[in-house]
């Protein structure tokens, strides 16, 4: 089995930071808060969150934020609830979340329930169960749930079960990985579990493992790095996990690494990009890989962060 | 990066690269200028539409398009030509976009946010589908557009039925087109469509539907999943009574069981009452469960769902059952008759009415005087260890008590569809046999082990009796075990599955079941009834057929490979449970413990409880993770600083009067720890086989 190369991954992630001028990566300059969640939280799991200049990212990222009270993708982007969970998670980190003024940030996020329960991801009206999630973690991380109506949240989300135990954007779309563990994380954050069919779901969730080891997202496509997150923390929430083959899943991951330049990629020799790095390195915490800290897999933070928050000082 | 070989950049490539990304750059900047200037002009729309084009996923800039929109409908008033004119331009700009990238959430968003505006055509839009379905067939966005469209045109679901029905033709592995037949023929079942009804005829219907794919690709998942929604549509019946406490039929002391009471006062004399069901059901309460007894009880009864959740739901309910004081005759047996949904009320947990009433009947010796009930100044340390149990000389009274097993009487209507749909299943048992004849397909082989099971379960409640086929059971068995060696990395769901039906095979009838019941040798403890179930080292991954174990007091599961104890809830009368040398990995896996309030003594050594970094069922139990809880979180912060670290023994310990805790063999049971347990259990009196104080 091939080893987790983690100093070659924590400079691919320094380094990228530094190199903002090619088209990959101007491309991807509308999602740079997101891109910074997942940066940093990878570099927390490996033991080297101290490498950054947390100052230096509190100040850019407070610029990313609009007078709304939500956070855009960018400094001048508008704002969108995708990238405010992405601002809380990353305070959260830093154990700085009080640098926001968490009535503004938790009023936008609950202004955008509507009546249905379902969130919008922004003024502009587009629903989504992602955002239900997102709008519910960052609720529960501000500790300002009460803001919103969260019986009418859970029923939406249940709503959106199907008939295979997985979960879809909206009534009646198709189960998907990234869907269900949306749906499964905000259900297991309100306590509402219950109703999820554990062993339907578990047992569709634990069919994505294919011949190599690897996760797909939905029946018959091909396995991703990124679905070792998505399916795997799902399996977790549910009490599942025992129902795929963990060592081969690991060595899925590793064989994804980019040993000499550092990096995880989607699929084996696949170029590499800090999505799929992130996601390899999460998923391997949730394996139990030695070494790494410990993620919280509803909360997609570290155990002692999320920890710190729920049970104080 | 999907779909990127990783391959280092040559020097011309990162030039090349570089440039682009500065024309970008110069783009968005332009776009920005024209954004936070609120500058809707023609140059400005061109600039936008360019950088949609470049990168579809700049979410920032399909906003500006619909500020642009508003603006430009503003001016343009009530001028329908130039409503559509501005519309349509929207929609060829969407169309590029989608050309660039066809899964760009921000480009099909805006096309339904115009669609939305009522003023364009929407002959288009189904034209424009049919293309993406050539290009990706599994396209979800273009599949809930579909939807969308359907919706705004009115178009029936039977219509859209037929599309699905095409596009499994054009290509069996459609997950998505299966996903979505089985939405709509839910719809059309469920409003009972002409056509779509009866429900038999349809299922029917399907299964041959389905069987062309199946026989076309077996090794294909979609049309198996399918298939078994379509077993599931088949077996899903009317949930039932399976099972009770005090069995029908038997003969209770009441006196046996007063330590099991809540009140614990000596005077009174209490039974509890337990019904359990085949599925979650909600609503029982003394209006639509009725108790009558020939002495003095009191009839108005406290029903509690026996669930680790707080759903109102759970397939066990509990009662007590309060005998009057007065002087009885000690010899007379009284008559309890329990009556089940004679009024409406009864629901399931997915809101299906039970109409279907049933009743049993058991009856009580109730003490011929006011005898105190007193648990005895000295009572031993339980002694799990195999010479201190025998197999013998089981007393006649005990074998009323453990056949639990309920005639459930089912109206003549239901009997027929019962056997109807038990048909259906043979019908698809004959079938996959037939397709395992001819190759080795590992989820035909599940899918017939579940035939099996569900057949199992439609016919023996059709015939009203617990007759078990032991042959099926053996080879559902059999074929588990070729799937754990078929399919490996499944292995441990297989080994599940395995372990629900061999307990069911072997607590299927009386005979079988004393096979495992052994006489403890003290009969001093805790009651008369020193009755223990031993299922130690069945190689058991996981525990089931609680209906089965309701009557069970001492419960020995150790040496086996289980993790999770979902369902223990259910066993009430549980006094005493061995769990050591299992796979529990937490103590939120020891949640369902926390309804167990007989639970005096209990061994849990030997386990993986503090081996975890992850904990899997940290959501699953009441913590101050989730939200809904009725987390104590006042008593958690006073008690002190080592909470934070055994917050979750706390959650489970805390309502427990345990007597009798073994721990040792834990990574978590240092000597901290076992400090933190005496504190929080005064009433322990033996820790590790050590007596205390």
């Amino acid at each position: 089995m091939g080893e987790l190369a983690v100093e070659k991954h924590v400079k691919f992630i320094l380094t990228i930071e530094k190199e903002k001028d090619s088209f990959e990566s101007v491309v991807m300059e509308h999602i740079r808060l997101n891109g910074a969640y997942w940066a940093l939280t990878t570099l927390d799991i490996l033991g080297k969150l101290n490498t950054v200049d947390q100052d230096e990212v509190v100040s850019w990222m407070m610029q990313c934020q609009h007078e709304s009270g939500g956070f855009g993708g960018n400094i001048g982007h508008d704002p969108h609830l995708l990238y405010t969970l992405s601002a809380i998670q990353v305070l959260a980190l830093f154990d700085k979340i009080d640098a926001l003024d968490i009535d503004k940030v938790s009023n936008y996020i609950a202004g955008l329930q509507n009546n249905d329960g379902s969130f919008s991801g922004d003024m502009w009206g587009e629903i989504d169960t992602r955002f239900s999630c997102v709008a519910i973690l960052s609720l529960a991380l501000l500790k300002r749930l009460d803001k919103i109506n969260v019986e009418k949240a859970v029923n939406y989300i249940v709503s959106c079960k199907n008939l295979d135990g997985g979960f879809g954007c909206t009534p009646g779309a198709e189960s998907h990985a990234g869907q269900i563990f949306c749906c499964v994380a905000a259900l297991a954050v309100t306590g509402s579990l219950h109703h999820v069919d554990k062993d339907l779901l578990g047992w569709w969730l634990c069919e994505r493992q294919v011949k190599s080891g690897g996760l797909n997202g939905r029946p018959e496509k091909l396995p991703d790095v990124c679905y070792s997150w998505w399916v795997l923390s799902s399996l977790i929430m549910i009490d599942r996990v025992h129902w795929i083959d963990k060592e081969k899943l690991i060595k899925f991951i590793l064989d994804c690494q980019d040993k000499e330049n550092g990096g995880i990629s989607d699929q084996p020799e696949d170029a590499v990009d800090v999505f799929h790095t992130y996601f390899g390195v999460a998923g391997l915490s949730l394996l139990e890989y030695p070494g790494l800290k410990a993620i919280d897999p509803a909360y997609a933070l570290p155990v002692d962060v999320v920890n710190r928050i729920f049970f104080g000082r | 990066m999907h779909g990127r070989p990783r391959k280092a950049p040559t020097e011309e490539e990162q030039e090349a690269s570089v440039v682009k990304g500065a024309k970008l750059r110069s783009i968005q900047a332009k776009f920005f200028q024209f954004h936070h200037t609120n500058t809707y002009t023609k140059e400005a729309l061109e600039v936008n539409a360019k950088l949609l084009e470049m990168n579809p996923e700049f979410i920032t800039g399909w906003n500006y398009r619909k500020l642009a929109v508003q603006y430009h409908l503003e001016a343009a008033q009530s001028d329908e030509d130039s409503i559509k004119s501005i519309l349509d331009e929207e929609l060829k700009v969407v169309e590029s976009a989608l050309m660039t990238n066809f899964k760009s959430y921000g480009a099909w968003h805006h096309r339904k946010w115009v669609l939305n505006m009522g003023h364009s055509s929407t002959d288009r839009e189904l034209f424009l589908l049919k293309k993406f379905q050539k290009l990706d067939a599994r396209n979800f966005h273009a599949w809930n557009y579909r939807r969308f469209v359907t919706a705004l045109k009115n178009i029936p679901d039977e219509e859209e039925l037929q599309y699905t029905t095409d596009m499994i033709y054009e290509n069996f592995s459609n997950y998505s087109a299966w996903h979505n037949r089985s939405v709509l023929l839910s719809r059309l079942l469920k409003e009972e469509v002409e056509g779509y009804y009866p429900k038999e005829k349809v299922l029917t219907e399907e299964f041959e539907f389905v069987r062309n794919a199946l026989f076309t690709d077996p090794d294909d998942q979609s049309g198996w999943f399918y298939h078994l929604w379509l077993l599931d549509q088949t077996v899903k019946l009317e949930h039932l009574l399976v099972s009770s406490w005090p069995p029908n039929g038997s003969n209770v002391n009441v006196s046996d069981y007063c330590a099991l009471s809540p009140s614990l006062s000596s005077i009174s004399r209490t039974l509890p009452l337990i019904l359990c069901f085949s599925e979650a059901v909600g609503g029982i309460n003394s209006s639509t469960v009725s108790v009558v007894c020939e002495s003095n009880m009191d009839s108005n009864l406290t029903w509690t769902p026996i669930s680790v959740d707080k759903s109102g739901f759970a397939r066990t309910w509990l009662t007590y059952l309060t005998f009057s004081s007065e002087p009885m005759h000690p010899s007379r047996n009284y008559l309890v008759k329990v009556s089940i949904a004679n009024s409406e009320g009864i629901i399931s947990s997915a809101g299906f009415c039970c109409s279907n009433p049933s009743h049993m009947a058991f009856t009580v010796c109730l003490p011929s005087s006011n005898t105190e009930f007193d648990e005895g100044p000295d009572i031993e340390r339980i002694d799990w260890s195999e010479e201190n149990f025998s197999s013998n000389q089981l007393h006649s009274e005990n074998l009323g008590l453990i056949n639990s097993f309920n005639e459930l009487t089912i109206s003549g209507g239901n009997k027929k569809t019962y056997e109807t749909n038990a048909k259906i299943i043979a019908d698809e048992i004959a079938y996959c046999r037939e397709l395992l004849s001819e190759m080795d397909c590992k989820i035909g082989k599940l899918t017939l082990a579940r035939l099996l099971l569900a057949y199992d379960a439609l016919s023996s409640a059709s015939r009203g009796v617990q007759d078990q086929n032991m042959f099926q059971y053996k080879e559902i068995l059999e074929l588990y075990h070729d799937l754990m060696k078929l399919d490996p990395p499944h292995f441990q769901y297989y080994k599940d599955q395995y372990s629900l039906v061999f307990l069911k095979q072997e607590l299927a009838n009386e005979e079988s079941l004393l096979k495992y019941c052994y006489q403890y040798r003290d009969s001093t403890s805790l009651s008369n009834n020193s009755l223990c179930l031993c299922l130690r080292g069945l190689s058991l991954s996981q525990i089931g057929c609680i209906e089965q174990l309701l009557w069970v007091q001492m419960l020995d599961l150790s040496n086996n490979g289980i993790r999770s104890i979902e369902g223990l809830e259910s066993l009430q009368l549980l006094c005493c449970l061995n769990l050591s040398n299992n796979k529990i990995c937490s103590f939120s896996a020891l949640e369902p413990l926390r309804l167990l309030k007989s639970l005096k003594v209990l061994d849990i050594s030997h386990n993986e409880i503090g081996a975890h970094p992850i904990d899997t069922r940290r959501y699953l139990c009441a913590s101050p993770l989730s939200h809904a809880s009725d987390w104590k979180r006042e008593e958690f912060v006073v008690s002190g600083p080592e909470m934070t670290i055994y917050w979750d023994a706390f959650s489970i310990f805390s309502g427990l009067n345990l007597r009798q805790l073994s721990v040792t063999g834990n990574p978590i049971a240092d000597k901290k720890f076992k400090l933190f347990l005496c504190k929080l259990l005064p009433a322990m009196k033996w820790l590790d086989d050590e007596k205390l104080r």
